[in-house]
């Protein structure tokens, strides 16, 4: 079962939400965890893996060879990106608009464009001391484009033989918990990609049932089903209940606004640590996933 | 010299649009002799790299400088790889139309972009 914790706005309680829930797991099956955030992952932060693996992830850019080139354009033209321009009889690449899907290279008369791997960030795989298998993905400073390192996670580790044998060797029941970037962009969409349900942290302020709002019409056009947990539950007035029974979105979970959990969450410690109380709710809801998802 | 100038409507009389690559119109005009013509930019819908394609566009019309109010990265080097002058729009003078730059132009009172004038956007 894939689970992914979503929130639209950021700082909403996605990671203390998705790192509960891999603790409780793992109390009784083969937890992993991707954290998706890759221009912040932080669920490390709770999670304390002892890195053990990676990769660098590259996306192909194009690369001109000025001898062969006659700046006919129709590399520029092809490219629905703008990332080639050519203009005074020399191509210019701009590599951060390429999106590296190589039509340049394929259409180049005179097969003067080629493509080379440009490294956009890296891949980073560990345990954690309770037996969860933690991977993220740390774009790079300045890329601007997460995509490529969000794709890169989803299939880590890359497949070979070996990797096979061992999906096949998981322990089942087999759950995936992916901790999904802030907002309802183009990420957040590909970290939902291939999920069976969905969790959607959300805080009773105008900002937050905004934010859902907006990530809810990407998860209902997915099709997916989802469950909403309320954080900090009393810090605003914001008409949540009411957004949810009229999309028919359960609330599973309430947690309280406590200046303790604050505060130990700010300390790193993870919300079960600070909080073992939670514990059988947090059960409860990883339950009803597992019930009520099909096919689960 | 054959200028273009980025413009929210399509004739000189119409209001300049300071965005370089997002500007619905360039009016290209012959600063000699004041004949203009208005194109569309083709940039306008472009997800990512407008500021590039409207200044291969730009240099493809035959335009040998620019007017515009910012120039991001991209499109300043593909306007100086294509050999088109850039200059700037004074700026704090909102309400200005295209045959007021053109004036400008001809006072020799534009300022020269030295350089990209913000770090750019990133679309998709």
């Amino acid at each position: 079962m894939r689970v992914v914790v979503a929130s639209g706005k950021g700082g909403t309680g996605k990671t203390t939400l998705a790192t509960a829930l891999a603790q409780v797991a793992a109390e009784t099956q083969a937890v992993r965890v991707l954290d998706c955030d890759v221009e912040a992952p932080n669920a490390a932060l709770f999670l304390h893996p002892q890195w053990s693996s990676g990769a660098e992830v590259t996306r192909p850019v194009p690369r001109v060879d000025a001898e062969r080139c006659t700046a006919c354009g129709r590399c520029a033209e092809v490219c629905r990106f703008n990332a080639l321009a050519v203009v005074g009889g020399a191509v210019l690449v701009f590599d951060d608009l390429c999106h590296g899907c190589g039509r340049c290279t394929w259409i180049c008369p005179e097969q003067a464009i080629h493509e080379e791997p440009l490294t956009v960030g890296r891949i980073e795989a560990g345990w954690t001391p309770e037996g969860i298998d933690l991977a993220q993905g740390l774009l790079r400073i300045g890329q601007p484009m997460g995509l490529p390192v969000l794709r890169a996670l989803k299939h880590w580790p890359p497949t070979t033989e070996s990797a096979s044998v061992s999906v096949s060797a998981r322990p089942s029941p087999w759950i995936e918990i992916r901790d999904a970037p802030p907002g309802a962009s183009c990420p957040v969409v590909e970290t939902l990609r291939g999920a069976d349900a969905v969790i959607l942290v959300t805080e009773p302020t105008a900002f937050g049932l905004h934010d859902l709002r907006q990530v809810v019409g990407i998860v209902q056009e997915l099709g997916l089903p989802a469950w909403v947990v309320i954080n900090r539950d009393g810090i605003g007035q914001a008409p949540i209940d009411a957004y949810c029974a009229e999309q028919g979105l359960p609330i599973a979970l309430r947690l309280p606004l406590e200046r303790r959990l604050a505060e130990a969450l700010a300390r790193g410690q993870s919300l079960l640590a600070a909080a073992p109380e939670y514990r059988p709710a947090i059960r409860h809801l990883l339950e009803r996933l597992r019930c009520e998802v099909s096919g689960a | 010299m054959k200028l273009a100038i980025s413009m929210a409507g399509d004739t000189l009389e119409a209001a300049f649009d300071a965005r370089f690559g997002r500007a619905p119109f360039f009016v290209l005009v012959d600063s000699e002799s004041g004949e203009w013509t208005c194109l569309p930019n083709p940039a306008l819908e472009a997800d990512g790299g407008a500021g590039v394609r409207a200044a291969q566009f730009l240099a493809s019309q035959g335009a040998q400088a620019v007017v515009s109010g910012a120039y991001g990265p991209k499109a300043w080097t593909t306007l100086h790889a294509a050999g088109l002058r850039t200059l700037l729009a004074p700026e704090g003078q909102d309400a200005l139309i295209g045959r007021q730059l053109l004036d400008q132009f001809r006072a020799g009172a534009l300022r020269a972009a030295e350089a990209a004038s913000h770090d750019g956007h990133h679309g998709g």
